[in-house]
């Protein structure tokens, strides 16, 4: 396992660099296109409300290569040639941000109604309560099944193999059909993954336990 | 001078008429005591004044902006009422002090410095100067509700609205509340609107007691004429009930 690495380290480098690099965007613009549904799906406003479901429910329930794959073929088609990487990102983020949405949804609407009350009559706009007062709480609510859904992000961005994304699982599908070597490419690409999900999952529960 | 004027309002949900044709004057520094039976719809016409309930249709003028007037900006009236649950509605994720500190900073733009003194004046008054730093998940009931009042004081109100205040604390906390808004009301000139069923409170500092049933105001009376004349059949039967749990 060791010389596979060591005589294709810079292979290897640079599809963990393409797998963060990846996971970090698209964890970033989830975090933010899921909130902002999330926060949507609460509103009063039944239109609003209706159209940030309807996103949640289509990006939810169409499989991540499905979506993927139409931002790398048929994307191009109609408006402009964008790479394997980007349309990799690019569906990872829709396809992670309506999990991340329910999530925090689910956050916010267990957070007691007294607390927006309270803001509220206390003279706060709707936007400085759900700030200052009803998403701090809700984060800290969610922040176990949010560490769950980042995890899966990161191991769901070995959806840019399939689109010449060259990540981590590119590298090594590559590799492996080079050097036959499957059983230690496959190895080093495990525990190449293992690098980055398992200190995440540890943060996470150090969060947890720290803001709890 | 009138602070809060219902004319004519009514709310329906849905087919439940919840206020019918409510006329009520509370003039500025007034202190009124709402009453009625559970679900009369006494917690809706409080909740009304500061626009956290809606009415279907009528006039309600508050500090002089029209809450029919769709145009009106709410926070604009929430900025001069203020308003103590029965559940306190503490923020759980802030100390004490911030508690009291957010909405001067955020709405009124206080300077910090002058914020504190503010926060810390009111929370001398209500007693609590020594628990700045704690969060509402470590305060008993009867402190949570104080702070809460602290809360309200330091945006300098005009009105103040008390919805069962002590409705959901331990008896031995109930006086240190109860005492608290005694203050307010005989040392400030603030309009007051009380949703309790406390008598002694009422007849203490109430200007007027307002009984409520069934989303009709019933009687609208001193508290002295009230407790020992009341009108209606129906005040005497609901007054005869709380008193003998007294």
């Amino acid at each position: 396992m060791i010389h596979v690495l060591v005589n294709n380290w810079q292979v290897f480098l640079s599809g963990f660099f393409n797998t963060v690099l990846c996971s970090i965007l698209a964890l970033f613009f989830s975090l933010v296109i899921g909130s902002g549904f999330a926060i949507m799906e609460t509103f009063q406003n039944k239109f609003l409300s209706g159209f940030a479901r309807a996103y949640i429910e289509l990006f939810r329930n169409i499989p991540l290569l499905v979506i993927t794959m139409f931002f790398y073929v048929v994307f191009p088609q109609y408006f402009f040639t964008i790479s394997g990487f980007a349309a990799g990102t690019i569906g990872l983020t829709l396809y992670t941000s309506s999990f991340i949405a329910e999530t925090v949804r689910a956050g916010i609407q267990s957070i007691d109604i007294g607390q927006m009350e309270g803001a509220r009559s206390n003279g706060l706009t709707y936007w400085q309560a759900m700030k200052n007062i009803i998403l701090p709480q809700a984060f800290v609510l969610v922040i176990p099944p949010l560490g769950n859904q980042f995890v899966n992000l990161i191991k769901n961005s070995s959806v840019l193999a399939f689109v010449a994304g060259f990540d981590l699982m590119y590298q090594g599908d590559s590799l492996a059909s080079q050097t036959f070597d499957t059983i230690n490419t496959y190895l080093v690409v495990g525990v190449l993954y293992l690098i980055i999900t398992l200190p995440l999952s540890y943060y996470m529960k150090h969060l947890e336990n720290k803001l709890s | 001078m009138s602070m809060i004027k219902f004319k004519n309002v009514e709310k329906y949900y849905g087919e439940y008429h919840a206020l019918n044709n409510i006329n009520l004057e509370v003039n500025k520094g007034e202190v009124v005591v709402v009453l009625g039976p559970s679900g009369s719809g006494k917690s809706t016409l409080i909740r009304t004044i500061n626009g956290l309930e809606d009415f279907s249709s009528g006039q309600l003028v508050v500090n002089g902006f029209d809450l029919a007037d769709k145009k009106t900006d709410i926070n604009k009236i929430r900025k001069d009422v203020g308003m103590v649950f029965q559940h306190f509605n503490l923020y759980d994720n802030k100390t004490v002090l911030e508690n009291i500190m957010l909405a001067p900073r955020l709405v009124l733009k206080r300077d910090e410095k002058e914020n504190k003194e503010t926060a810390l004046e009111f929370l001398d008054m209500v007693g609590l100067k020594d628990k700045i730093n704690a969060k509402p998940s470590q305060l008993s009931g009867g402190q949570k509700q104080r702070v809460a009042i602290a809360r309200s004081l330091a945006m300098k109100p005009k009105v103040m609205l008390f919805d069962e205040p002590t409705s959901a604390l331990d008896p031995e906390m109930i006086d240190d509340v109860l005492n608290v808004m005694k203050k307010i009301a005989q040392t400030t000139d603030m309009t007051m609107v009380v949703v309790t069923h406390e008598m002694g409170f009422a007849r203490e500092v109430a200007d007027r007691v307002v009984f409520i049933d069934q989303g009709t105001i019933i009687e609208d009376d001193t508290a002295e004429e009230f407790y020992n004349n009341p009108k209606e059949e129906r005040a005497r039967k609901f007054l005869s009930k709380i008193i003998v749990h007294k």
